[in-house]
This record gives structure tokens, C-alpha cells and sequence, in this order.
């Protein structure tokens, strides 16, 4: 990780606070600008779910998390990133995933978060698995090609 | 001696979690370890169908299917992620 940047990775079946995690990064230090945060909620579209159980290798979970914010700390001049994932059965309406990415100006964090999440949907090891609200399992989650087509718009060009 | 371990619907297929294999000298890559296991019974060939959309990971790193497997630890088998 480059020198300044503070970095903090969790997968977690807990909960997380977006507010407390945003202060974490910022409080005390006046270098920050920019906070941009992404949150991915657990989504019913067709009323039918009762919960995602999420699924995740442990180690290498944390391990890819924290490969791709080296990468994005090196491509952008974010002073602070975090990356919390939790695991277990999550209902939907719950958080998922928090992205907090924390720059001078605005764009270095958008984009960090932006990368962040793009390049973790396809390459941090976790699994979704349906729970319907019938009782049955509704099977697992298909990777969408759409994820891995929104790597295609990072690659060159991006660097500040 | 090789330490294998599954996840998602590669684990639910084959019917364990992990498991700790003697690989024979003829496996020397990804894919070779792929068409070897899939001829170790029905739940490897279910999960190994369409081998080409296994993921691989070893040592907790993903690696394609031309990957050599000479001294890894833990080779890690599993669908395309959905995290996020």
C-alpha cells in the first residue's frame, strides 16, 4: 500500500456503520476532501426472496479484496479505503458490501470506489445463493458477463 | 500430498468441502487436475461438466487453467464469483 493511505478490509457476518467507518478515515486528519461511499443492499425484485446466503473463502477473500486496493491505491491518490464484506444470510433491505474511498478531490475517490466494486464482483471469492420466501432454495447466482465487461473500462487510460 | 477445497454449488456437487489428494505424476497443470478429478465419480463429474467455467485459485490466488500445480498447497475450485 503507498505510504499515507490508510486501509482497512473486513468480511464480516456483522453488520456495518456506514457514518462510524466514513470517521474512521477522515477524523483527525485534514487531507481529505472527498468521501465517496458505495453501499450494495441485498434486492428483491420479484418479492419472492427471503434472504442471499453469501458464501466466501476465507483468507483469500480478505486477501483479493486487498490486492485490488493496492491496485486502485496506486492508480488514484486516495488518502483512505475501505472495503467491508460480510457473509451469512442476508435479508433483503440489509447491506451487503460498503466501499468508503477517500481522496483530496472528488474523482480520484470516485473512481477508486468505482474500481473497487467492479473489479471485486468478479474476481473476490464470494457466492450468492437464493433463499425463497416459500422455504425453497432458489439456487445460486449466476455471474452476469455484464460484470466482467465493466473491467473493460479500466483497462488503460484511466491513470491519473 | 494436495489439499483441495471447494465452494458453492462445485462443493454442494461434489459432496465435501475439502479433501487432501495424492495426485498422480501425469497432472501437472490446472486442466489436467480438472479431467482427473472428473473421473473420480458422479459428484466430480456433475461439478466438473463444463470444465472451462471452473475457477482456480492456488494458494489463495487465481490462476488460469495452463497454471502448473508443482508445489501447491491448496488448490481452490469454484464457480464465477457473485460477490458485491
Amino acid at each position: 500500500m503507498t505510504p499515507g493511505v490508510v486501509s482497512t478490509v473486513r468480511v464480516q457476518a456483522e453488520d456495518f456503520d456506514i457514518a462510524a467507518e466514513i470517521d474512521r478515515l477522515t477524523a483527525g486528519r485534514g487531507d481529505a476532501g472527498a468521501v465517496v461511499t458505495f453501499t450494495g443492499l441485498c434486492r428483491d425484485e420479484s418479492g419472492t426472496l427471503s434472504a442471499l446466503e453469501l458464501e466466501h473463502y476465507p483468507g483469500m477473500a480478505e486477501a483479493e479484496i486487498r490486492r485490488i486496493c493496492i491496485e486502485a491505491a496506486a492508480r488514484w491518490p486516495v488518502t483512505g479505503l475501505t472495503v467491508i464484506h460480510r457473509h451469512g444470510m442476508i435479508r433483503p433491505g440489509e447491506n451487503i458490501v460498503l466501499v468508503v474511498a477517500v481522496s483530496a478531490h472528488r474523482h480520484a475517490a470516485f473512481d477508486a470506489a468505482g474500481f473497487i466494486m467492479d473489479f471485486l464482483k468478479s474476481r473476490a471469492p464470494f457466492w450468492k445463493k437464493e433463499h425463497r420466501a416459500d422455504g425453497s432454495s432458489g439456487g445460486w447466482v449466476d455471474a452476469k458477463e455484464t460484470d466482467d465487461a465493466a473491467l473493460a473500462r479500466w483497462d488503460g487510460g484511466d491513470t491519473p | 500430498m494436495t489439499k483441495l477445497v471447494y465452494f458453492a454449488w462445485v462443493r454442494e456437487r461434489i459432496g465435501k468441502a475439502e479433501e487432501t489428494v495424492e495426485l498422480p505424476d501425469t497432472v501437472k497443470t490446472v486442466a489436467g487436475l480438472l479431467l482427473w478429478l472428473k473421473g473420480r465419480g458422479e459428484g466430480y463429474a456433475a461439478a466438473l461438466e463444463h470444465p472451462h467455467v471452473i475457477r482456480v485459485a492456488i494458494d489463495q490466488e487465481h490462476v488460469d487453467h495452463a497454471a502448473r500445480i508443482a508445489g501447491a498447497g491448496e488448490i481452490a475450485l469454484f464457480p464465477p464469483m457473485t460477490g458485491g
